[in-house]
């Protein structure tokens, strides 16, 4: 493994150096020295280290902690704050930690050590967290054991830190690097308990990103990025109608074309395999291709919008009933009723797409970055016929993943070719290709009904919505709990509430988009509390508070809210100011939006976002995974709609399918209120859901105009309704 | 045939005229810092530098740059410390990261023209996308560049 690994030792004095001691004074909150992470994050799968205290720690000699970890690293520091959690517990220098990715294959063979490698679902803290704190807890009493037997005393005598133990009665020391291989062989009666959170001394420190350096200067290796010997590379294109397979390909187009050298077909993709990229692509780009598409090739947006709408009127089931909403409703004094829905929506995230994949008789190995190592590896070995225990992945940086990289179809298809042409191979996904071959978020309707008092007290909400199970296998009693998340598990508490699932799906494949299930349901769920409010002339945040008078911290996320984002502070004509909030993920997130309406076109001008995410690892990626959700969630809220004509994906990159950019990114402000206890909330996925209601609400507050779809481009945005 | 000189080396290729400049510094040269998103000049993941002025190379022709010089953000510095990689580093930029070298390439691009940009000029001329959504991040990152610069 090559290691052109960065140290931040050197990094930071070069820098000082050369800013001639200007205004670095700013500098780098955190330690001084900082750990180090190689461009190439996974690890050697063939050596053995006799310094492996377990699974998750291993101590070189020279004192290096690697720490080893099964989570993708695709943005959201996760490379940096689970090793920041274990170095709490592990009590090491942070200037010698080098994470890697934790091995897919030893996850298999070893039955789960690492428990899931599937990044989702803002698990990777929340989950993992408490193991890497075990993992780092026993190795620390295991360095302790060691050095206490060789030193002939008790180990009550003994304590770690900074990656040194030290006998505290004579003032001895043994290095970590020094002990590691005794300590590999110690065996713990009873492993160690955890640090409370009151003695938390590193985490919740503002430490720097290990792999901020790695992207300053193009050094970082994404799966995109990387060569192996022999290699050859593939573009492919899968059939444009979902479930299409090939029927023809006249190979003989592209024959005799620099560098091409053979034409793979594969039931339902062709691949061109050349030299170079460009060449396989621009010859498949020239490829004569016939497919086979059958039903699915007349379907079209239009009807799918029609066929949500109208399962909303079928039978369906409950996924939640409070109450008895048949009985209350008519005794309501006020009805309101609405109905909201959301297109398709794409991921796109930076990278696109792509896979090496090496298929030899009795092994394969696969250079990807992907949220789930673990089906990528049992993805390879069913495309291959390899056994599993004998198929390593090898994980690296990717440039964004969003939910797409959780089910990597691209990694069957590099198997598959690489089998095909008996080397190894890079495929690589065009833009075009990713937007069209998704896993989308579904297509979701809802119809809400709510029932006041004479007194304006809501007193019933009923709602039912129909969306799609992205993935059957968990549709249990007609009921896939990804669709209802955002409806079943609010906060709200009214005496009669009932969520009504209608499961329908198309031939559209779906899949978990940041923040599955919540981020339309969280959409219209606050956007219709904000409809409640009005009709019963109640400030927003104030009926939110009402409906959330059970849970003192929501009130303090309100508290906080209210005071910076300036809410009830009068705003000129034309703009408006609109909030939401809501828990998932362990986390209480409000959020409010101010936007500025001219002309019919919006502007998200400013956003305050207050969280409650109970221990904060790093505050630092809080505040990032925050801003960055809520951008995500903006392109969704202002532009994101994916069409379907003919079966086929009408958008194909950014220039049909628009993203936010500079001047659609409103100035945002974070906050974090911490509440004492011991949750470990995910922050990766609330900002996305909160800022689309969050900005329909300040459009309303801005224009009257009330808009129960998204995106928000293209809406006419003149007068109330 | 074509010759380019690349992070002051030059490089003699072999390459059809319509290859894409990305491909020829990724592919060709090896230099994998420059990203490829979109291929279609849309996102700016690939922005390098030709004679000095920032271009998306992935809709850039490798006949049309015979002769030029290319920097690309392995060239930026030796070590960096270009002001405007400071700059990202103290703000802590990078989320995934992909779309930085193309951001950090623009920037330093944009900023030898304007010196001193206001928000507005920033969101006029910077156009690459970030799906991370680093926005926040990088404009204060790029006024702190900027400032960087002047002094
Ligand atoms: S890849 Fe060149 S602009 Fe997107
Ligand atoms: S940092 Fe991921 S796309 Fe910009």
């Amino acid at each position: 493994m090559t290691n052109t690994t960065l140290s931040r030792r050197t990094f930071i004095t070069t820098a000082l150096t050369a800013a001639g001691g200007l205004a670095l004074g700013v500098g780098i909150e955190g330690p001084a020295e900082a750990a180090s992470l190689g461009v190439r994050p996974w690890g050697d799968e063939g050596k053995r280290y006799p310094g492996e205290i377990n699974a998750w720690v291993v101590i070189e000699p020279d004192d290096t902690v690697i720490i080893r970890y099964g989570r993708a690293e695709m943005g959201q520091g996760s490379f940096t704050a689970l090793p920041q959690i274990l170095a709490e517990e592990l009590e090491c220098d942070w200037a010698f930690v080098k994470p890697e990715y934790a091995s897919a294959n030893r996850n298999l063979r070893e039955n789960k050590v690492y428990g899931s490698l599937a990044t989702g679902g803002s698990r990777a803290v929340r989950e993992t967290g408490v193991m890497v704190q075990q993992a780092g807890a026993s190795a620390r009493e295991r360095l302790i054991a060691a050095a206490a037997k060789r030193w002939s005393v008790p180990a009550s005598e003994c304590a770690a830190a900074m990656s040194k133990v030290a006998h505290k009665p004579t003032g001895r020391t043994f290095r970590f690097g020094e002990l590691a291989a005794d300590a590999a062989a110690i065996k713990l009666d009873k492993e160690p308990a955890l640090k409370r959170p009151d003695q938390y001394t590193f985490i919740g420190r503002r430490l720097a990103r290990l792999d901020v350096p790695l992207k300053i200067n193009g050094s970082a290796k994404y799966g995109i990025d990387l060569e192996v010997p022999g290699m050859v590379r593939a573009a492919i294109i899968k059939c444009p109608v979902f479930g299409g397979t090939v029927k023809s390909v006249d190979e003989g187009a592209i024959a005799g074309r620099r560098g091409v050298l053979q034409v793979v077909k594969l039931k339902d993709a062709v691949a061109v395999v050349a030299d170079r990229f460009f060449r396989a692509q621009t010859a498949l780009n020239a490829l004569p291709i016939e497919w086979e598409v059958g039903a699915a090739g007349a379907a079209n947006s239009a009807q799918f919008r029609k066929e949500y709408l109208d399962a909303l009127d079928q039978k369906g089931v409950e996924a939640r009933h409070d109450g008895n909403v048949d009985a209350a409703m008519p005794m309501a004094a006020k009805v309101i009723e609405a109905t909201y829905e959301v297109p398709i929506i794409a991921h796109a995230p930076m990278e696109p797409l792509n896979a090496i994949a090496h298929v030899q008789a009795d092994r394969v190995d696969v250079w990807v970055g992907t949220q789930n190592a673990d089906l990528a590896l049992a993805l390879a070995a069913q495309a291959s016929g390899v056994k599993p225990e004998n198929v390593y992945i090898h994980n690296t940086f990717s440039g964004g993943g969003f939910g797409r990289r959780l089910g990597p179809d691209e990694v069957a298809q590099a198997v598959a070719i690489s089998k095909a042409v008996g080397k190894p191979v890079k495929l690589i996904w065009t833009r075009e290709e990713e937007i069209r071959q998704g896993r989308y978020r579904t297509q979701a309707a809802i119809r809400f009904k709510a029932g006041f008092a004479a007194d304006g007290t809501a007193i019933a909400l009923d709602m039912r919505n129909s969306a799609g199970s992205s993935n059957p296998a968990n549709v249990r009693n007609g009921l896939d709990p990804q669709t209802t998340q955002g409806l079943v598990n609010t906060a709200y508490k009214l005496p009669n509430y009932r969520v009504v699932s209608i499961l329908k799906n198309t031939h559209v494949p779906l899949g978990p988009w940041r923040a599955p299930g919540h981020s339309q349901n969280v959409f219209f769920m606050e956007s219709f509390i904000d409809e409640m409010a009005h009709a019963s002339g109640k400030d927003p945040v104030a009926l939110r508070r009402e409906l959330l008078a059970h849970r003192p911290d929501f009130q303090r996320v309100l508290d906080l809210l209210v005071e910076k984002g300036d809410w009830g502070k009068p705003m000129p004509r034309g703009k408006g100011r609109g909030v939401a909030i809501h828990e998932s993920y362990d986390s209480i997130v409000g959020m409010t939006a101010e936007v500025a309406v001219t002309n019919g076109e919006v502007k998200v001008e400013r956003v305050v976002i207050v969280c409650d995410c109970g221990v904060v690892v790093n505050p630092r990626g809080v505040e990032t995974q925050l801003e960055g959700g809520m951008i995500y969630g903006l392109s969704a809220a202002l532009f994101g709609e994916i069409t379907v004509k003919n079966g086929r994906v009408e958008q194909g990159n950014f220039d049909t399918y628009p993203v936010v950019r500079y001047k659609d990114a409103p100035k945002t402000e974070v906050f974090i209120t911490p509440t004492p206890g011991k949750r470990w909330g995910g922050v990766g996925e609330p900002g996305a859901t909160m800022i689309q209601p969050a900005v329909t609400n300040a459009i309303f507050a801005a224009t009257g105009k009330r808009l129960r779809s998204l995106p928000i481009a293209g809406q006419d945005l003149s007068g109330g309704a | 045939m074509i010759t380019i000189k690349v992070n002051g080396t030059s490089h003699q290729l072999d390459v059809e005229d319509d290859t894409p400049l990305l491909w020829v510094l990724r592919e060709e040269i090896g230099l994998t810092g420059t990203k490829f998103g979109c291929g279609i000049a849309a996102c700016g993941a690939c922005t390098v530098h030709v004679n000095g002025e920032a271009m998306r190379s992935c809709s850039v022709l490798a006949g049309s740059v015979d002769g030029a010089e290319i920097t690309t953000i392995e060239g930026l510095s030796p070590d960096s410390t270009h002001p405007v990689q400071q700059a990202w580093l103290t703000e802590q930029v990078p989320q995934c990261g992909y779309c930085q070298s193309g951001q950090i390439m623009a920037t330093a691009a944009f900023l030898k023209t304007n010196p001193n940009p206001t928000d507005a000029d920033i969101d006029a001329n910077l156009t690459n996308i970030c799906r991370c959504g680093t926005y926040e991040r990088l404009r204060r990152a790029v006024h702190r560049a900027a400032a960087l610069m002047r002094a």
